[in-house]
């Protein structure tokens, strides 16, 4: 039902006649042949005046094409862009929580704040905390661009300036409805936040948004029909699907029509707050509650126009063939590993950084491929106004002329989870220098 | 479908065998190029599919398989495709009560024992027409997949049944084929989907294994697949044959080498 398509951008990749997953090397060949080709002092004598401005026309492009694929960083701009750095409508994003879920609840935040922001419709499910409340912690947005220089400056020295990867914590909808065209304008590829401060109670109030607190929904007598979902989970559905359809998210209410996009945000999903019982035992009664609401949430999403993000406790879940599950039935799956507590928190080697970001899936939408990132290794730090997602450097073997085209992925990269391939056996190698 | 994978399994659209149970299963790794493969090769083979589809939506299949030249919808609408949307659905029967038995019926029910509904479904789908002309060369069953199955409550004794009925009616009675997906759970203790996976890799007729590197990550080389010939009927007197070549995925198709051979490596 659902397309992903692309907002169409210019094809870099196109204009250098290139796949999108070739190697910086094969790029280059690429540009230095077609700017041969085209190169205005290169053409014959006789050609006529309109092929030779076509032929300039070219070469600009060419040229423009490869100072963007051939400087590393605009180059992962432009990917991000070209595959949207944000969340996909209609998907899932599983967030692994982090032991104390710190971290992880940040970035939840993040992404009810972008919503907000961008004024799309929230939809925030908890059974701990009041969502009222949780709105009211969100960080405030930085709507001017010249903030960015501040965060710049914040962020302190580091050895090799260029290599660094700041990946921006950036929602956006690409999606392009079959029924109904024209986007929400946000021509914004994200916005930057001040973790220092709130969100101006102006803009939540002005904001749309429906709160499911799990404690106030219980109600004494069930009157559904059993289908081996927990209570909890087969409220928050029947919620989630009521908001979609009354506030016309899946086209199907003749009385509204919906251009908005309706953003999820389900915390701690699996504690036994929503009265599941996989984070406290091995051998669960209803080991399938989990998953068949997956199941159903995600049928939810790719029938209507909403993105939803889903925090899990997964370091507490005992059952590691649930948690297996669960990663096949989201589309992307990030998990947050902080040092706090480990060794790591004393180790040199981390010390710029609060904790790691594991990919462990990333979707094929509408695709044989998906964006394949070279950046496996990211780690992440909390600072006072802002929250980093950094390309892991360990010190400080690496050489100081690091050139651009060639990142040398340090060996520790092997540990960390491969989207396509295989996973070391468990087996953590140290560095040896 | 890929070409190059065509020539690995020694045959074509035209030549497509019949009566076969082919086993695609993944391990570390996305086996769903694997599904795509087949979707569009038994289309262009001219065969009536019914894809029991329970992991992506239509429309996802549906632009993979145009750039891989075969459309679904035009096969959906002159009847070659029989296409089940598990997702949108198990919306549909999750939330209305159904007034006829729906192919997804367990998702309502606390202890559903069996898949007969959904084996009804697939029966019915690939009947033969009833003016007895054969308007599609052989039916075929597609799922994508069975793992997901184990996931909404089925055991995997169940959906080793459906898969056994299926075959009863598809490959025996009708000379049809069927292709599923399982993945391996490898060492997440999965004990339901290893029981479905020994169960199904016992009666297959080719095991399609596609299994990530065991070294990790790699730019050039996507992962590893396994291909293994087996006749479930003979005992294992003689040696199946098997062939391993490793594989990279591209934006239209899939390319294959032998180990080590990967065209950035030489």
């Amino acid at each position: 039902m659902m397309a992903f398509e692309q907002i169409p951008k210019k094809d870099w990749y196109g204009i250098l006649g290139a796949d999108p997953s070739a190697s910086v090397s094969d790029l280059k060949q690429k540009y230095q042949k077609l700017v041969l080709m085209y190169h205005p002092d290169k053409q014959s004598a006789d050609v006529p005046a309109g092929t030779m401005e076509e032929c300039i026309q070219k070469f600009i492009e060419i040229d423009q094409a490869w100072k963007i694929l051939g400087n590393e960083e605009t180059k992962k701009e432009y990917d991000l862009q070209r595959h949207g750095g944000g969340l996909a409508v209609g998907t899932v994003l599983l967030i692994e929580e982090d032991k104390y879920n710190i971290y992880s609840s940040l970035l939840f935040k993040y992404f009810l704040a972008e919503g907000v922001i961008n004024g799309h419709t929230l939809l925030v499910a908890s059974a701990k905390e009041d969502p009222a409340d949780i709105l009211q912690e969100l960080p405030a947005p930085l709507l001017d661009d010249n903030c960015k220089k501040d965060f710049d400056e914040d962020v302190g020295n580091h050895k090799t300036p260029e290599s660094n990867i700041k990946m921006k914590i950036a929602w956006r909808y690409q999606l392009l409805p079959k029924m109904e065209p024209g986007p929400v304008s946000s021509s914004r590829f994200g916005h930057y936040y001040d973790l220092s401060k709130r969100m101006p109670q102006e803009l939540i109030e002005t904001s749309k948004w429906h709160g499911f607190f799990f404690p106030e929904k219980l109600s004494p007598t069930l009157n559904i029909e059993p289908c081996s979902l927990t209570h909890g989970y087969i409220k928050l559905l029947q919620f989630i699907q009521n908001v979609i359809y009354e506030e016309g998210f899946d086209g199907s209410n003749p009385q509204k029509k919906q251009k908005n996009i309706l953003r999820i945000g389900i915390q701690n999903l699996g504690s036994p707050l929503w009265g599941d019982d996989i984070c406290c035992t091995e051998n669960c009664d209803n080991s399938h509650s989990l998953t068949k609401f997956l199941y159903v949430l995600r049928g939810l999403l790719r029938t209507s126009l909403s993105a939803c993000i889903i925090t899990m406790p997964t370091h507490l879940i005992q059952n590691k063939a649930i948690i297996a599950r669960v990663t096949n039935l989201s589309d992307t799956v990030v998990g947050l590993e902080s040092f706090i507590g480990s060794e790591r928190e004393t180790n040199p080697l981390y010390k710029d950084y609060h904790g790691l970001i594991h990919i462990r899936q990333i979707p094929r939408l509408n695709n044989l491929i998906y964006d394949v990132s070279d950046v496996k290794d990211l780690a992440f730090k909390l600072k006072r106004k802002l929250f980093t997602i950094e390309r892991l450097h360990l010190p400080p073997d690496l050489s100081d002329t690091v050139s651009r085209s060639s990142k040398q992925i340090p060996a520790a990269s092997s540990r960390l989870l491969g989207q396509e391939c295989g996973v070391m056996a468990g087996g953590r190698k140290h560095l040896d220098f | 479908m890929f070409p190059e994978l065509n020539n690995l399994l020694n045959t074509t659209p035209d030549r497509a065998e019949q009566g076969k149970l082919t086993l695609l299963c993944d391990a570390k790794t996305d086996g769903s190029f694997l599904v795509h493969h087949f979707l569009s090769f038994y289309l262009k083979a001219n065969c009536k599919v019914c894809f029991v589809a329970l992991i992506q939506s239509f429309s996802h299949y549906n632009i993979v398989g145009q750039k891989l030249g075969v459309s679904l919808t035009a096969a959906r609408e002159c009847g070659q495709l029989v296409f089940l949307e598990g997702l949108k659905s198990s919306v549909d029967v999750f939330f209305r009560a159904q007034a006829e038995p729906h192919p997804l019926q367990f998702l309502r029910e606390a202890d559903a024992g069996n898949l007969q509904p959904l084996y009804e479904f697939v029966r019915e789908a690939l009947k033969p027409a009833d003016d007895g002309q054969a308007a599609w060369r052989c039916p075929v069953l597609l799922v994508d997949d069975l793992s997901v199955l184990l996931s909404l409550g089925m055991g995997a004794v169940a959906v080793l049944d459906f898969i056994h009925y299926c075959r009863a009616a598809v490959c025996w009675e009708q000379k049809g084929n069927i292709v599923a997906l399982v993945h391996d759970s490898g060492d997440a203790e999965d004990e339901e989907n290893d029981i479905l996976l020994n169960g199904l890799s016992h009666q297959s007729h080719l095991i399609l294994r596609a299994e990530g590197l065991a070294t990790g990550f790699c730019r050039d080389v996507h992962g590893q697949l396994k291909i293994l010939w087996r006749t479930p009927s003979q005992p294992a007197a003689h040696r199946d044959r098997s062939l391993t070549y490793q594989y990279k995925i591209q934006d239209k198709s899939v390319s294959f080498f032998a180990k080590g051979m990967s065209p950035a490596i030489l």
